[in-house]
């Protein structure tokens, strides 16, 4: 028997997002991206190719990078989320942010919220990983303007002297 | 674009998730990782008006060891999980090391091992590795529990020997013996492999070979030309002396292999990377 889509109920999902709690009401249907951007207004996440390959949407879901426009906003009950909008304190930009910007590892910036935020993943986990470590990592995250020799630069450099970006 | 509705069950145990299954039929779909399902809903090729999520049941999860020396892999564990496991390290390194270069960290840290084997889009990379270690697969349903070998799981792109009410709750593989070295190679343009191809070299007793390419048909195909001229050589020869044995038989079984023309490459192609793969996958197990 075919249900109609009125009878589908929501979900409430609770969450912690970027440090604050946070409950929104969603369709199971409903991508984490499209309840980031389109209800909460965090639009610093990013939809690009939208089947999990370019990179532009990751955020931290317990501090691993996961594809917003891949992942159930459902599977975000209980969990913390992280995204750009969540690194700076205040007007205090995050490390992985100084170390962009000091070597100009962005041109029209597309990629750099999810590009951030996957470093920001591997530094944590992986704490300093060689060149081709990085290379490895953010081999899933897609840039069209820098062809990635700056962002491996300020990667590398973040990691040999992070006392730079403090 | 954004996937129709659907309500979202979330079993906490087996029974649980197949009595769900039962009750709603055709209309439902297991669910795990997302990472090739929500895909296909998003696009509309697959609708489902029941998806019955597994990831809360403890069961399906983690990496054990039998008392006989089996690893049993809880069919939940995510390829990132395989990767960094300290049982699959030890025993299975050139598993972990597959699992470490699949797609990208998202999709190793969403998508699961039992997913890519239930999905069965041909290009996979566990898949033909499983085949050369000749590994099986334990299936639950309603009418209780039977094992498959992985070899015959696979019956064409997107099927499998699962039926449609039965859950893959893990894959085992038996103890390797400490003579036997197992590789997998891949190559492809895009996050899949074009082809990729997974040798197991036994020395113990008899020389052994299994050796099977992936991707680049519809299931793992077996090499089994050069399986026959690996056991007719000397022991202890050299990767470069051993590969030069068995380079011609390699050729002989991509040749044969039923590829086709698409989007990874053009078939001879492909079957020429049937034979740079094996050569790299089987100096990668010889001394």
């Amino acid at each position: 028997m075919s249900q109609t889509e009125s009878e589908f109920p929501m979900m409430r999902v609770d969450f912690k997002l970027n440090g604050a709690p946070a409950s929104v009401d969603v369709e199971p249907c409903e991508m984490l991206i499209d309840v980031l951007r389109d209800r909460l207004r965090l639009t610093g996440t990013k939809r690009s190719c939208d089947v999990q390959v370019c990179g532009a949407c990751t955020v931290l879901v317990d501090g691993n990078p996961a594809s917003s426009c891949t992942t159930l906003c459902a599977d975000a009950h209980g969990r913390e989320v992280t995204t750009i909008e969540g690194l700076a304190e205040g007007k205090r930009l995050d490390p992985v942010q100084r170390a962009f910007i000091a070597h100009g590892a962005l041109q029209c910036g597309f990629c750099t919220p999810g590009m951030i935020l996957a470093v920001k993943a591997m530094l944590a986990r992986h704490g300093a990983p060689s060149e081709a470590d990085v290379r490895h990592y953010l081999r899933g995250n897609i840039c069209r303007c820098t062809g990635y020799v700056k962002i491996i630069e300020a990667v590398m450099d973040l990691i040999h002297n992070p006392s730079s970006y403090q | 674009m954004r996937a129709r509705k659907f309500f979202l069950h979330r079993p906490t145990d087996l029974d649980e998730a197949i009595r769900l299954k039962a009750e709603h039929g055709d209309a439902a779909t297991f669910h795990a990782g997302g990472t090739e399902l929500l895909v296909a809903l998003k696009a509309h090729v697959l609708h489902y008006e029941h998806v019955i999520d597994l990831k809360q049941i403890e069961a399906l999860k983690g990496v054990r060891l039998r008392d006989d020396g089996t690893i049993s892999i809880g069919s939940l564990s995510t390829h990132d999980r395989i990767a960094n496991d300290p049982i699959i390290r030890e025993s299975l390194p050139g598993y972990a090391a597959l699992s470490e270069h699949v797609a990208n960290i998202r999709v190793r840290i969403a998508g699961t091992l039992g997913g890519v084997l239930c999905f069965a889009e041909p290009h996979a990379d566990a898949p033909t590795l499983l085949c050369a270690l000749d590994a099986w697969v334990v299936l639950l349903g309603p009418d209780g529990e039977r094992e498959i070998p992985s070899r015959d799981f696979h019956l064409g792109e997107f099927t499998t020997a699962r039926a449609d009410d039965e859950i893959l709750a893990s894959i085992e593989i038996a103890p390797q013996s400490a003579g036997t070295r197992s590789a997998y190679r891949s190559f492809g343009h895009t996050e899949r492999p074009a082809v990729g191809v997974a040798a197991v070299w036994s020395t113990d007793n008899a020389q052994r070979l299994s050796l099977w390419a992936g991707a680049i048909s519809a299931c793992p195909t077996r090499l089994s030309r050069a399986e026959e001229a690996a056991a007719e050589l000397d022991g202890g020869l050299p990767a470069e002396a051993a590969w030069g044995r068995l380079r011609d038989a390699v050729r002989a079984d991509a040749q044969a292999i039923d590829a086709h023309d698409d989007l990874h490459g053009g078939a001879d192609y492909k079957r020429h990377l049937v034979s740079v793969l094996a050569e790299r996958a089987i100096k990668a197990c010889l001394p």
